[in-house]
């Protein structure tokens, strides 16, 4: 109202929406507001912490957790090679769970970390990609949209979120790979790999990766990365889902069984 | 029963008349030009006249929003102030969130919004200025947009606001030639001769800010638009002496 702007008298809503944003804003990069109220003094991860097994009661809830995921960089684009199993501790929820999300045909995000935190926000981030399209008429850069989802976890930070997931795209700038996780960390690189079954992967994508390698080769070097880490891994597992992402959009190479390919991989061994 | 009291009322044929006299202030600020050519974009000024005791210099009718963007406006130059000060705010928040630079087109737009959210809210009046805004995209075109106290905004080719607007506006029509915006020396006469068509003494009260592409914005001193000025006037007696001898 007109004789509070004057007065400068801001109520705590206004005083709180001054850091986060406020209204409708029709510019609005992201969700500024907060999109779960969350009580003062609650304490989300120590929550979390006290239900799953390592917690007392005997209550023992285990989020979805476990994956592997990996992108990397080379002279024709951006592979991006994930597995789909969905453990909830040592119960296999899904062995065919889908960790890519298609944005928009330049635009793929990958999922790890908690399932339902992943496939949340990265569906709030499709909604705020599609938003920019509409209006400003040009598709949202890959960094604009890295930086939307980081800012989303930025507003939960400490609250017991769990998601790491890699933003890959082509925009103006050309190729572009960001790893973005809970913690509000984003990092612009030309290789990463998530879960907990990463180190196997980079071992393997390490070792094969040469920056004129062939299209073929990427492949087959993104496909063995999964494949392997699956091998050793135990909550990774199922097909390997396997991207490129093109100056013209991306397209979906293959969906193999890991199983299939590790025999393939280690002929003589079995 | 008068209309123009509550601004968030309609009249009953249709007119919100603290809009219309929101145009009417404009009308009465000082004249602004904006021309766009192909690699350079141009936004003159009518400098008043300052009293002696006053510096010359306190007095900025063009702001620079962002290094690919300013802006000239029209009308009051309080209400300015506040539009220049929140178009500012929200290009860097722009470069935060998006790490790129704002296109004019989006910076026009919120610009507008503002504009139009003060013509619906209770207890506030329409903002009483109409600016220029003009710069280069990302990548590398040029704009030139017009916004209005209601809040519309348009791409312009070259536009005039404030006092004598349409006079100049009938000027540029006539003598705007697409070829021409190829040479930015070109742009910048067509800028100084629609001023000149309106500002009473010359030179010395024109203000001019310039912009070629990958480039920051540039205020012209003094001597250049007296150069510029100098130039026109040879060519328009030139042109008179054709004239007299055909």
């Amino acid at each position: 109202m007109a004789l509070f702007d004057v007065s400068g008298y801001k109520n705590h809503l206004e005083l709180r929406g001054n850091i986060l944003g406020t209204g409708v804003r029709h510019f609005n990069f992201g969700t500024t507001n907060q999109e779960f109220a969350v009580p003062a003094g609650m304490d989300p991860s120590g929550f979390l912490k006290s239900c799953s097994r390592e917690g007392q009661g005997g209550v023992s809830i285990d989020l979805n957790h476990g994956t592997t995921t990996l992108a990397f960089k080379f002279r024709h684009g951006v592979i991006v090679a994930v597995d789909s199993r969905a453990s909830a501790g040592s119960y296999i929820a899904s062995k065919e769970a889908n960790k890519v999300i298609e944005i928009n045909p330049y635009l793929l995000g990958t999922m790890s970390g908690s399932a339902a935190d992943c496939q949340y926000w990265e569906r709030l981030l499709a909604k705020e990609c599609r938003l920019y399209k509409l209006r400003n008429k040009k598709r949202i850069s890959v960094s604009a949209a890295s930086k939307l989802l980081c800012n989303m976890m930025l507003g939960y930070r400490g609250m017991g979120l769990s998601m790491g997931s890699m933003i890959i795209g082509w925009d103006d700038k050309g190729p572009g790979l960001y790893y973005v996780d809970d913690n509000g960390t984003r990092l612009s690189g030309r290789m990463f790999s998530t879960g907990c079954g990463n180190s196997y992967a980079y071992g393997v994508v390490d070792s094969g990766y040469h920056e004129d390698m062939t299209v073929e080769e990427a492949y087959e070097l993104g496909r063995r990365g999964i494949t392997h880490a699956t091998h050793r891994d135990a909550y990774s597992g199922g097909v390997v889902n396997l991207y490129h992402m093109q100056e013209d959009g991306w397209i979906k190479v293959c969906k193999e069984d890991v199983s299939e390919l590790i025999h393939r991989y280690k002929k003589g061994m079995f | 029963m008068s209309y123009d009291r509550a601004i968030t009322v309609f009249s009953p044929d249709g007119h919100l008349f603290q809009v219309e006299y929101a145009q009417e202030a404009v009308k009465k600020g000082s004249t602004a030009v904006g021309v766009r050519g192909k690699n350079m974009v141009v936004l003159g000024v009518e400098k008043k006249s300052v009293t002696k005791l006053q510096d010359d210099r306190t007095v900025r009718k063009i702001c620079a929003l962002d290094e690919n963007v300013f802006l000239a406006f029209a009308g009051l130059t309080a209400d300015a102030r506040v539009v220049v000060n929140r178009a500012r705010v929200e290009c860097q928040s722009h470069r935060l969130t998006v790490e790129d630079p704002v296109t004019v087109e989006y910076i026009t737009r919120f610009i507008s919004n503002i504009k139009q959210r003060y013509t619906q809210s209770n207890g506030r009046r329409p903002f009483g200025i109409s600016s220029l805004i003009v710069g280069f995209d990302f990548d590398g075109t040029p704009k030139l947009y017009q916004t209005e106290p209601s809040g519309t905004y348009h791409a312009w080719k070259a536009n005039a606001i404030g006092r004598s607007a349409k006079t100049v506006r009938e000027f540029l029509e006539k003598s705007y030639k697409e070829e021409d915006m190829e040479s930015d020396t070109n742009v910048i006469k067509l800028a100084v001769r629609a001023l000149l068509e309106v500002v009473q003494s010359g030179g010395k009260n024109i203000e001019l800010a310039i912009m070629k592409r990958d480039e920051p914005m540039k205020i012209l001193d003094q001597q250049e638009i007296e150069e510029y000025v100098t130039t026109i006037e040879n060519e328009k007696e030139e042109a008179e002496k054709k004239k007299k001898k055909t």
